[in-house]
């Protein structure tokens, strides 16, 4: 079976792009084969920085051949529906088409189309222009002569040749010839820009790739992300070092180099005066090299050598391009000391109002009045309502309200630092590091940093009090904030990360055990965005609920499952509760069954608390039996309440069950409303297992009821009173989930 | 070859080794524009060149002005003034990269001994209203150039696209003649009481001008320049397509003049601090509605490939 191979050559491709353009060149081409007859045995796509290849092993010689009918008109239509028939179908005359009979429709014509398929690199050859001029880069762009043209071709970069064979394993395989925009496919590439520039005549993927490699390009990104990673890796173990792991550097190196050199370099251990993370994300951002530290046993403090990968094995060993990278890095450094001390020092033009430096920084943040959000407001503003938030929330979670409000005062603080200027990266570190060099409370220096957290699923959650409270106090006026101006995430998009943030309060909480009556916190959230004023914030907490009612919502215990009902904020919030709950392996049915059972849902740790116990019930004999027990009742009761179109939730006619009743649907009457009380009572408790065991103790009154009573009775007013009596152990069973939404 | 023309031992030996270099590529070699600019690619032989039909192929030095970037003299690689070498080839050759390359070598940066990359950066103007997309060339880790290839300019599609090179004089000099402190670059090759440094020549300036920009500029007198001459340059505009009566336009090229200075005195108002975040993006659109003008006008010229 003969092999495809395909080469576009071009001008440096972005690292970022290469994975996935290889991707998407071998998609393109095996769909448009596979669509034209030609299906393969299996595709192989790669990048480097400056070639896309594609081999395609296994495909067929040619496209199979096609038989189509193409049915036509009926016999004795119009002369003019005749002579189209005949011009689509390629015959001459009518008498080349067969005449079929349908028994509705009568007899009509019908052409035998056949085509004999297309030898393979036809097919080729005629799809391969229009997947490159469609090519799906991220940005693409025109250049030289031919761009002057309208539809000049399009590319990454330059694109300087193509590379196009096909042909059997056994002989030499032809090119597979086409043009586009004075581009002609041939069988040549080249090899290392420096090292190895010269033609290189391929036609065999085999041969392709191990000319390559003698041309000093190692054409597998995977492949060159290994040597990258074990070189720098030996590099730092001869020096007695480790290597700081750096996945998406290493991604992104890989896609800088065809024929990776990692090499050491260093610099003065002066440097490591500055926070580690600085002199990591110095080195990583602008130089793209990796950092060394001691090894674990050793402290695991950060080395002053750094692994950088070169593309090319120099002349010289490397010298030149170690001390060139020194010097760079070397640079840098003392500009982030620089960052680093200037960051210390005061601030003269705010002296006057703040006599520490981070404090002056705030204040230069609210001078400045940076915007955070054009219909948000400026970060100044936001500032105030976190420290009113935090000082809010901070009781609830046990925090030192005063703490609590100076760290949220000084949370933004470091966004107007040189730092964090350079590198948006190290925000919040560098105030929690500044807020200690000028002697803050250490939790308040502390939530600094952690208020940003956690950033994602496996982000590290905030365990001191005041970190809770301002990162609560972040994220719900974050959130409280873009649902007011109606930007929500929508699909994949979420611009302002609010699922993250939904997240982060979700784990905030539950993973702390925290007691939180969202309703009361949403309230004040409210509240302090009512008291700014900001136009767009008012405009959209208004269309969720009147003015006046806002007001007294603002005050309210239960905003949550009021206003925040039309908004649907509340909505969001429980999908992301599920989202967590599922991805923590709870079934998503259990979580329904409890979040749709009603009262006390703004308090996040109630309802898992609830899921669990549910859980283990269910697990239990007596659980397994009243789900099957209730689900029978529904079910009756679903057909019925159809049936008759009306509901038979309403109070059971007490003197007909006393004077006409069973006995066993008496007795399910009454171990109900027992059960029912004490079930409420053991919620009220929060004792959920406890709640559980008091609706089993219904089961016996309730089998017996099954066993010996016809709800259908023929007397309609009996019938409609033991429907009453179903309803009522739904009723009843709600007390701790809605059983209708457990499936299984 | 005397030291004072030498690349790697003197500041213009540098710049007149890139000079030879690029006029045997058939480049008109040609003075730094006579006006304030933030960057080489505001020379019209740059921004207008770029717009049209007709080849062009210059080089250039231009003196750049980033009152932000000013440190006093006290930062060993930040100043305000600094000077750009600019290479503009319409239309882009097949062989760019090649050429710029051997331009490297031509200074004494040997491709078997250095890492040189093209690592991905896309350029973007929002004053002028362009974009292209091309690299930041490292050599051994450090950003010497910057390549472009011009996709818009002043609003329009390049057509043909346009290949832009720029080098950091400074930063290249300074690694070439192994220096760590810009303002110890030797600027004539000579050396002890002859030498000449970068320093004698920039420094007090460097520490004036920070002093200016930051300090002293009359902000007031700023913000009037600034409506006068964006008010001259929409005037200009005007008058050159009034007397045009279906001709060329006559008179983009002083129209532009105010676009640039525009730029410039909003790039001071920004280094004094007194424009806020919101305003900023304004004078940015401002200067940008000058800049597309500004290329629309020259697009009607005989420059432009009017014709008829």
């Amino acid at each position: 079976m003969p092999d495809l191979l395909i080469e576009l050559f071009c001008e440096e491709i972005p690292a970022r792009m290469q994975r996935r353009a290889a991707e998407d060149l071998k998609s393109l081409v095996t769909d448009a084969l596979v669509g034209r007859g030609c299906v393969y045995e299996g595709a192989q796509a790669f990048a480097t920085p400056r070639r896309l290849a594609l081999h395609v092993a296994g495909l067929p010689a040619s496209q199979p051949d096609l038989r189509e009918e193409k049915k036509g008109p009926r016999v004795g239509a119009p002369d003019a529906a005749i002579q189209g028939f005949l011009k689509s179908a390629g015959l001459s005359d009518i008498g080349q088409a067969t005449v079929q009979t349908d028994p509705k429709k009568g007899d009509f014509y019908v052409a035998i189309v056949e085509s004999k398929g297309k030898p393979t690199p036809d097919v080729i050859a005629e799809i391969m222009p229009g997947i490159i001029r469609s090519f799906p880069w991220p940005k693409s762009m025109r250049w030289g002569n031919a761009s002057s043209q309208p539809g000049a071709l399009r590319w990454v970069r330059p694109l300087q040749s193509i590379l196009c064979t096909f042909g059997p394993e056994t002989e030499t395989p032809d090119v597979v010839p086409f043009e586009i925009d004075g581009l002609r496919s041939g069988d040549f590439t080249r090899g290392h820009r420096f090292m190895a520039p010269d033609l290189i005549l391929a036609r065999r993927f085999e041969d392709y790739e191990q000319a390559l490699q003698r041309a000093k390009v190692v054409l597998d990104a995977d492949r060159r992300k290994e040597i990258i990673l074990a070189d720098a890796r030996n590099l730092a173990f001869a020096r007695g070092l480790e290597l700081v792991e750096d996945e998406g550097l290493l991604e992104e190196v890989a896609g800088l180099v065809e024929w990776p050199v990692a090499l050491v370099g260093s610099f003065d251990e002066s440097f490591l005066a500055i926070p580690p993370e600085v002199v990591r994300a110095t080195i990583r951002a602008n130089q793209k090299c990796f950092v060394l530290r001691q090894p674990a046993e050793k402290g695991g403090a950060l080395s002053n050598h750094f692994v950088l990968v070169s593309n090319i094995e120099a002349k010289d060993g490397g010298e030149k391009i170690v001390a060139g990278n020194e010097r760079v890095v070397r640079a840098r450094l003392s500009d982030a000391r620089h960052f680093w001390e200037t960051d210390q020092r005061p601030l003269p033009d705010y002296a006057m109002v703040a006599d520490k430096p981070l404090d002056q920084r705030l204040a230069k943040l609210e001078n400045l009045n940076i915007v955070f959000h054009e219909k948000l407001g400026t970060q100044g503003e936001r500032v105030e309502r976190l420290v009113e938030l935090a000082r809010a929330i901070a009781p609830m979670v046990g925090a030192d309200a005063d703490l609590a409000g100076r760290a949220a005062r000084l949370a933004k603080a470091d966004l107007v630092t040189e730092m964090v200027g350079e590198f948006p990266e190290v925000q919040g570190l560098m105030g929690r590091r500044y807020a200690e060099l000028q002697g803050e409370h250490p939790s308040v220096a502390a939530a600094i940093e952690e208020h940003y957290k956690p950033q994602g699923p496996s982000d590290r959650v905030p365990t001191d009090p005041v970190s809770i409270a301002v990162a609560l106090a972040d994220k719900l006026d974050t959130l409280v904030g873009f649902w007011a101006i109606d930007e929500k995430p929508t699909g994949s998009k979420d611009p302002y990360a609010l699922r993250r943030a939904a997240l982060g309060v979700i784990r905030i909480v539950l993973e702390n055990e925290t007691r939180l009556p969202l309703g009361t916190v949403f309230g004040a959230v409210v509240r302090c965005w009512l008291e700014q004023k900001a136009p767009a914030v008012l405009a959209g907490l208004n269309g969720w609920s009147s003015p006046a009612t806002l007001e007294e919502l603002a005050q309210m215990e239960r905003v949550m499952t009021a206003a925040f009902r039309t908004a649907k904020l509340g909505d969001f919030f429980a999908d992301r509760l599920k989202v967590y709950l599922r991805d923590q392996g709870a079934r998503h049915d259990l979580i329904d069954a409890v979040m749709s059972a009603g009262e006390n849902q703004d308090d996040l740790l109630m309802i898992v608390r609830r899921v669990d116990a549910l859980a283990k019930f269910l697990d239990s004999e007596d659980g397994a039996n009243l789900l099957a027990a209730t689900k029978r009742a529904a079910n009756i009761l679903r057909i019925e309440e159809k049936k008759d179109g009306r509901s038979y939730a309403e109070p059971l006619d007490l003197p007909l069950l006393k004077g006409a009743g069973q006995a066993e649907e008496k007795v399910l009457a009454e171990v109900l409303d027992v059960a029912e009380a004490h079930a409420r009572q053991h919620v009220l408790a929060e004792d959920f297992a406890g709640a559980m065991g008091q609706l089993a103790a219904v089961r016996p009154a309730l089998d017996a009821f099954f066993d010996k009573v016809t709800v259908n009775a023929d007397d309609p007013a009996l019938r409609a009173n033991r429907l009453r009596l179903l309803a009522r152990l739904r009723e009843a069973t709600r007390a701790v989930a809605d059983f209708s939404k457990i499936g299984g | 070859m005397t030291d004072a023309l030498r690349p790697e031992r003197s500041f213009q030996g540098l710049i007149l080794t890139l000079h030879r270099f690029w006029a045997e590529q058939g480049c008109v070699v040609l003075q730094p524009y006579d006006m304030e600019v933030g960057a080489g690619t505001f020379h019209p032989a740059t921004t207008l060149r770029s717009l049209g039909p007709k080849p062009w192929k210059a080089a250039y030095v231009q003196p750049s002005r980033r009152p932000k970037d000013g440190r006093y003299g006290e930062n060993p690689n930040r100043l305000q003034h600094y000077y750009q070498y600019q290479v503009i080839l319409k239309p882009s050759p097949p062989d760019l990269q090649d050429l710029y390359l051997r331009s490297l070598y031509a200074i004494g940066i040997d491709p078997g001994v250095h890492d040189i990359r093209f690592v991905e950066d896309d350029w973007e103007s929002p004053t002028l209203g362009a974009w292209g997309l091309g690299w930041e060339c490292w050599c051994d880790g450090m950003e010497v150039s910057q390549f472009t290839y011009f996709q818009q300019v002043a609003g329009f599609e390049c057509s043909p696209v346009s290949g832009e090179l720029t080098y950091g004089l400074e930063r290249l000099a300074m690694y070439v003649q192994g220096v760590d402190r810009v303002y110890d670059l030797n600027f004539n090759g000579g050396s002890g009481a002859d030498k000449v440094t970068y320093g004698d020549v920039f420094l007090q300036a460097e520490q004036e001008y920070s002093r200016h920009n930051f300090e002293a500029a009359n902000t007031e007198m700023l913000f009037r320049h600034f409506k006068d001459a964006e008010a001259e340059c929409k005037a200009l505009l005007e008058q050159g397509a009034a007397g045009a009566n279906g001709g060329p336009h006559t008179m983009a090229l002083p129209a532009y003049d105010q676009c640039i200075k525009a730029s410039h005195v909003f790039n001071l108002l920004d280094a004094r601090g007194v424009i806020s975040v919101t305003e900023r993006q304004s004078y940015i659109l401002r200067v940008r509605e000058l800049a597309k003008a500004c290329g629309a006008a020259w697009l009607q010229t005989d420059g432009g490939g009017f014709s008829g």
